[in-house]
């Protein structure tokens, strides 16, 4: 089960649909005008991801390579009717909300893109597991973006009035133009806190994924593991390259340069030494 | 070392003249259109100023402090910015209003792209926009002291007659700078005897403006009609003060005139068409938008590299 919780972790963080692979913008950005429509959409996407990604990992081996878009389509399309017609029976509200973006759940490119990169090459029991983390990502994403809206937008969270009575709702939230906002705003701080963790060197060490480990025979560029190959093979020749250029650099950058490394150094022993 | 001394490769710049003397200029044109403005609207319309003007020049010093960047403060580009949205603003607003503008014009709309000659939109304007979708009644409520009642403009889209006199001279309700066609004209003026502006993108915006009103706005070449169109709402600020913004303005000759054209154009439609009285402010910033689209298409032909044969 080690790799159900990492393919849980890596769909919510390290991978995050939303703030990192910045897939699925338009739901993102159109049904998140308060935090239960953004939850709504997240919880309904996240249970069509899972069970798609059940059905096309079980399915790989006898899904042809030269039509298994339009395969997957099929799956998905399914499985979003079968959403749909139960929202609309047991959460009309919800269903009502949401509206157009239900069945356009089955165009969201973070389904087809998990059935794709992973669902298809790899068995039942990750694909699963990959399915509820990108989907509870998703959601989370979703609720974030959703709940920042609404209390700047209606001075609300859930539908329950939280700002004092002299606040007035800056309209603008729950339009379009706020979510563009509020969707840079959190990314922004979400790379920031992800660059400060890599400068204090933690995070890096972390990253592996349940991928096989197959590099050679994977089509998922995006795949963190293989970025962070990448970055590791890239080093020690820009090292190189650091110190044949090192004079003509400004000796302050330098002298900061290595106060940094020394810094990063110093913690990472620290760490090891604590652990 | 003295200026006289510096060594530097040609082409060597003459001229005085630097963004702060030129922002300051601006500063001094609009003057008369303020003030008229606080004489038109009171004590308030004072307060609002000066608090929409503090909050820009703050957000941009804080901006840089935190960042890092040289402080460009000096340059008055920050004053400019306040003062117009300012004058863009109702004076019943409440203060906060001016605050929340001033820090969206300039974090948002010219900060966060990069500053100065940067934005790819007028912040002032932005940061209007902003207001006024976000607080729409707050930013359409031009009840004061000195009026009651809707602005000009929209009396004249509900077909009532309205008083020219008072519209040129500026007794009328509306925001703080707009209402007063002689002062904006007198600051124009200023801005175009020192050669600030010229009346290309100013010119070229009303008189596309007045041909599209005559052809659709249902009453012809009524001189009544056209006269009020032109000196209510902000379209003498707009078209003299914010879209020659240097910044969000095209750069090639005939890209200018073009812009002017669609501005006129633009206002146009969302006068007569929109469900709004008032047009000039999208107008400008859709404009700004299609910028570098108009000097994609109008950019000269470098010497040398061929063109039209002769």
């Amino acid at each position: 089960m080690n790799s159900a919780k990492e393919r849980l972790v890596n769909g919510i963080v390290k991978e995050n649909p939303t703030f990192v692979l910045m897939l699925g913008m338009c739901p993102t950005l159109a049904v998140t005008t308060s935090a239960v429509n953004g939850l709504g959409m997240g919880l309904t996407t996240m249970v069509v991801l899972a069970l798609s990604n059940v059905f096309i990992s079980l399915l790989r081996g006898i899904i042809p390579d030269k039509v298994r878009i339009p395969a997957f389509i099929v799956i998905i399309a399914s499985f979003v009717t079968v959403v749909e017609l139960l929202l609309q029976g047991y959460i009309p509200f919800l269903y009502d909300a949401l509206g157009l973006y239900i069945p356009l759940i089955v165009v969201n490119c973070i389904i087809l893109g998990r059935a794709e990169a992973y669902a298809y090459k790899n068995p039942v029991l990750p694909s699963l597991f990959d399915g509820i983390g990108m989907g509870l990502g998703f959601s989370v994403a979703l609720t974030c973006i959703g709940a920042v809206r609404e209390l700047l937008g209606a001075g609300e969270i859930f539908g329950i009035h939280v700002m004092p009575e002299s606040f007035v709702p800056v309209s603008i939230f729950v339009m379009a133009p706020g979510a563009f906002f509020v969707l840079a705003v959190l990314t922004a701080i979400q790379n920031k806190v992800k660059i400060i963790g890599e400068k204090k060197g933690r995070d890096m060490s972390k990253i592996q994924s349940g991928c096989g480990q197959d590099c050679l025979n994977c089509a998922d560029s995006g795949c963190a593991k293989r970025l962070y190959d990448d970055k590791e093979k890239q080093a020690p020749a820009q090292k190189k390259a650091e110190t044949t250029q090192a004079p003509a650099q400004a000796p302050e950058q330098k002298a900061a340069d290595t106060e940094e490394e020394m810094a990063a150094d110093k913690q990472v022993k620290e760490e090891k030494e604590n652990g | 070392m003295s200026d006289l001394m510096k060594v530097s490769s040609n082409p060597h710049v003459r001229s005085r003249t630097d963004t702060g003397s030129i922002m300051l200029t601006v500063v001094i044109a609009l003057l008369p259109a303020a003030g008229f403005g606080i004489y038109n609207f009171g004590l308030d319309a004072l307060i609002l100023i000066l608090v929409t003007v503090a909050s820009t020049v703050l957000t941009e010093l804080l901006f840089e402090k935190i960042c890092k960047r040289k402080i460009t403060i000096g340059d008055y580009s920050a004053v400019v910015t306040g003062l117009l949205l300012a004058l863009n603003l109702p004076a019943s607003a409440p203060w906060w209003i001016g605050v929340v503008g001033g820090v969206f014009a300039i974090l948002v709309v010219k900060m966060l792209f990069g500053g100065l000659g940067q934005n790819f939109m007028n912040p002032a304007l932005g940061g209007r926009c902003f207001l006024l979708i976000s607080f729409t009644s707050i930013m359409t409520n031009f009840d004061c002291d000195a009026y009651a009642g809707a602005t000009p403009l929209a009396n004249l889209k509900a077909g009532e007659s309205v008083n020219i006199l008072d519209m040129v001279i500026g007794r009328t309700s509306g925001t703080i700078g707009e209402t007063s066609m002689i002062a904006i004209v007198a600051g124009a003026c200023i801005l175009i005897l020192m050669g600030i502006i010229d009346l290309r993108i100013p010119g070229c915006y009303i008189v596309s403006f007045v041909a599209f009103i005559s052809i659709f706005g249902g009453h012809g070449l009524d001189a009544a009609y056209i006269s009020a169109h032109l000196a209510g709402g902000g379209l003498m600020l707009g078209a003299f003060f914010m879209a020659t913004d240097y910044v969000t303005r095209p750069i090639t000759k005939n890209g200018q005139y073009l812009f002017g054209i669609l501005l006129g154009i633009l206002t146009g439609i969302f006068r007569i068409f929109g469900p709004s009285s008032e047009g000039v402010s999208y107008a400008i910033i859709i404009g700004n938008l299609l910028v570098p689209l108009i000097e994609k298409i109008t950019l000269p032909t470098a010497f040398g590299k061929g063109g039209a044969k002769a």
